[in-house]
């Protein structure tokens, strides 16, 4: 056992990249528009409800988010549902809860402290931190400077895979494969899952592919870092104040250091 | 009493005399924090306070972060995502602690560069240099097995890979691999251990910083011209040094400043910058990532070990002349030790007699051409092993070993270096235009 899995890594390392960081198996990923970009990017509330409804209705067939608690879809910072929203949405899924019929165990409604339920789907990741676990911008020449700009890329990266099917399949060892342009070797085994108008939002917003790939991706950004905004918030008054705190040391080094370097020493050091 | 003389502590009320003759805790510490300093030291030597404050930092977030995590491989992912969801500004917490690890190495190396640019591991610092390679080294070990606790694929791919360094030693590698591991592969064992190291460690750093701290407060600080502050007497030393407080406390903390207002911008706006994707995927034994990179402060000696592949003829060569015990990979594995091992030796390796960069006009170059092997080396480290990035490598690998082991002691023969300034008072005031107002510098040839 020892052995082979140092040799899978040996060979994991030493010819791995070769292929993986080649031009074109790469998959293109595009630059979409989020409101969370940059510093003082936010996530519109709206678009992570829209997004929410994506996930359920088509989304989590399959996948997954067992990381994520109910609960916090009332949180600040996310899409915020009313209270009462979340224990309803809480009762649509079932949880086996092992305390139930006298230590039997039983499925019973979920309630808002528990997690989303995993992948239904053994094939299927679970998309609780899909969005950080991928990353769409790696230049230029692999150092990834790009990423300071663009951002790492995750949810464009999952907005991309979903928009990035060619119609093209092909059958591979009993299995089907779907041409995309943005997943790694261009062949992906998950069907298209959207077509367009999937899904009908209440506030009447757009339904064509694009927009509820992007929907769908900003939520699953708001499934990995839900506590994105406030951690921006706390960069940007710890910033803030680390300036203000610096600037007072800057002043407080020139005055103690003036009279030395003015050669005005007056003071015996190390007394 | 060795050491830059200087006033001392006495005690002056009744309690202070009482409590000095029992225990002169107050006189140990106002001599440290009163330590005469040289007081032309550059923007360069800040690096110190910088590391003492990360230090501090991941030990106090690592504390707490350790309060809510589960060392266990079923749990342990999962215990990660409740720090970053559940608990009260846990998400700032490890990521406090996951960007303090880079900029710890951003300092670490800096400090180094500095050491070695300053020759500041020159007679008679040689064991104050010895301690500080100690220190990265044992920052590596930390940093690695700290990089294993999120059981993320990375962490787990990682530690395959790294324990399987050990594994390429002839004879008892495959022992001291599970041995290291403490089973046949990476699994529940490892991490326990990995995560008892982790814990362990930081506190042989502290101990380490404070033996080198007392190393360098004996021999005094270097400074960038290299020249020693005079000790004749006290009066002669004043004139080079400044007491440690307030001068270069609040020097070192305005930096310090500087670098925290970046640090916390990363932080706070793109704490996943440094990390890699990959690890927010659970570890799973069963599927190899496509590409298992280190993180970046490791990727200069990993590099060097990439480079030494099966094609490369002194590889050839210690393969024949061994008789097949070492192999490409063992060979791999000695030169990113190697690499370490020949700047730990640099006390010894450079036999110029002049300590400061600054006074000799060719190793200044060499220096530079250093400083971007670095940098390539890390970039090179990221890349595929295919050409070009394979003779890029192996050109980058062989000028940092031919930079300690035949540059150093050759410059030192063959270079003539720059008069240097008499006292580090005269360099000095040469810099702040001041040569003779109050009238104590008598002789300045150089002007």
């Amino acid at each position: 056992m020892l052995k082979k899995l140092t040799i899978a890594a040996t060979l994991a390392f030493g010819l791995s990249s070769g292929t993986a960081m080649a031009a074109g198996a790469e998959g293109h990923v595009e630059d979409f528009n989020f409101s969370f970009e940059g510093p003082f990017g936010k996530f519109d509330q709206n678009q992570l409800q829209r997004g929410l409804q994506v996930y359920t209705e088509i989304c989590a067939a399959c996948h997954g988010l067992e990381f994520v608690p109910l609960r916090t879809l009332g949180d600040p910072g996310g899409p915020e549902l009313p209270e009462d929203q979340v224990r309803a949405y809480a009762e649509y899924y079932e949880v086996f809860d092992e305390s139930l019929l006298d230590g039997e165990g039983d499925y019973r409604p979920a309630s808002p402290t528990d997690h989303f339920p995993a992948s239904g789907l053994a094939t299927a990741p679970d998309l609780s931190l899909m969005a950080k676990a991928r990353s769409g911008f790696h230049g230029p020449y692999g150092l990834g400077i790009n990423q300071f700009f663009k951002g790492i890329g995750g949810p464009e990266y999952i907005a991309s895979l979903l928009t990035g099917y060619t119609g093209e399949e092909k059958e591979q060892a009993g299995a089907v494969f779907y041409e995309n342009t943005a997943f790694p070797g261009g062949w992906i085994a998950m069907a298209p899952p959207l077509y367009g108008d999937d899904v009908e939002f209440a506030d009447g917003h757009a339904t064509d592919v694009e927009s509820i790939s992007k929907d769908v991706s900003a939520f699953l950004m708001w499934t990995a870092e839900p506590k994105m905004m406030a951690r921006k918030q706390a960069g940007f008054v710890g910033v803030l104040m680390l300036i203000i705190l610096t600037a007072l040391l800057y002043l407080t080094n020139k005055r103690i250091w003036a009279p030395i370097k003015n050669g005005r020493r007056t003071d015996v050091p190390a007394e | 009493m060795a050491g830059i003389p200087h006033d001392h502590y006495e005690p002056k009320t009744g309690g202070e005399k009482w409590m000095h003759r029992r225990l002169p805790i107050i006189g140990l510490m106002y001599d440290t924090i009163m330590i005469p300093t040289p007081k032309n030291l550059n923007w360069m030597w800040i690096w110190g306070i910088v590391l003492a404050f990360c230090l501090v930092l991941q030990i106090i977030t690592g504390i707490v972060l350790v309060m809510h995590y589960t060392p266990d491989t079923t749990l342990a992912f999962a215990s990660v995502e409740h720090i970053m969801r559940d608990v009260n500004g846990g998400y700032m917490l490890r990521y406090l602690h996951a960007n303090g690890a880079s900029l710890f190495f951003v300092a670490v190396y800096a400090h180094i560069f500095r050491g070695l640019y300053y020759g500041s591991y020159k007679e008679p610092r040689e064991i104050t240099w010895i301690i500080g390679i100690l220190i990265y080294v044992a920052m590596m070990a930390t940093a690695f097995m700290g990089y294993v606790l999120p059981w993320g694929q990375m962490s787990f791919w990682g530690a395959t890979v790294i324990t399987g360094l050990f594994g390429a030693i002839p004879f008892v590698g495959e022992t001291l691999q599970t041995w290291l591991l403490g089973g046949p592969a990476v699994d529940n064992y490892t991490l326990t251990r990995f995560f008892s190291l982790h814990y362990l460690l930081p506190f042989v750093i502290a101990a380490l910083t404070i033996v080198h701290i007392w190393a360098f407060h004996t021999t005094g600080n270097n400074n960038p011209t290299g020249v020693e502050v005079r000790r004749t007497s006290k009066e002669d030393a004043a004139k080079d040094t400044l007491p440690f407080w307030p001068y270069f406390v609040i020097k070192d903390l305005f930096a310090l400043g500087v670098i925290l207002v970046v640090f916390f911008a990363v932080v706070g706006f793109m704490p996943n910058y440094l990390g890699h994707p990959d690890n927010y995927i659970e570890a799973n034994p069963l599927s190899t990532p496509a590409h298992i990179v280190p993180e970046w402060y490791f990727l200069p000696f990993y590099a060097i070990l990439r480079a030494f592949t099966g094609e490369v003829w002194v590889v050839i060569a210690a393969n024949w002349i061994t008789g097949g015990i070492v192999d490409a990979k063992f060979f791999g594995v000695l030169a990113m030790f190697g690499a370490i091992i020949v700047m730990a030796l640099a006390p010894w390796l450079d036999t110029s007699s002049v300590r400061s960069g600054r006074y000799r006009p060719m190793f200044k170059w060499w220096f530079a051409l250093l400083v971007v092997d670095f940098f390539v080396l890390m970039w090179v480290g990221a890349m595929p092993t295919d050409e070009p990035y394979a003779t890029i490598s192996l050109i980058a690998s062989a000028y940092w070993f031919g930079y300690f082991l035949v540059i150093l002691p050759l410059l030192g023969v063959i270079e003539k270096p720059l008069p240097q300034p008499a006292t580090i008072e005269e360099d000095f005031d040469a810099h702040y235009g001041e040569t003779s107002a109050h009238g104590k510098t008598a002789v300045n040839p150089a002007e």
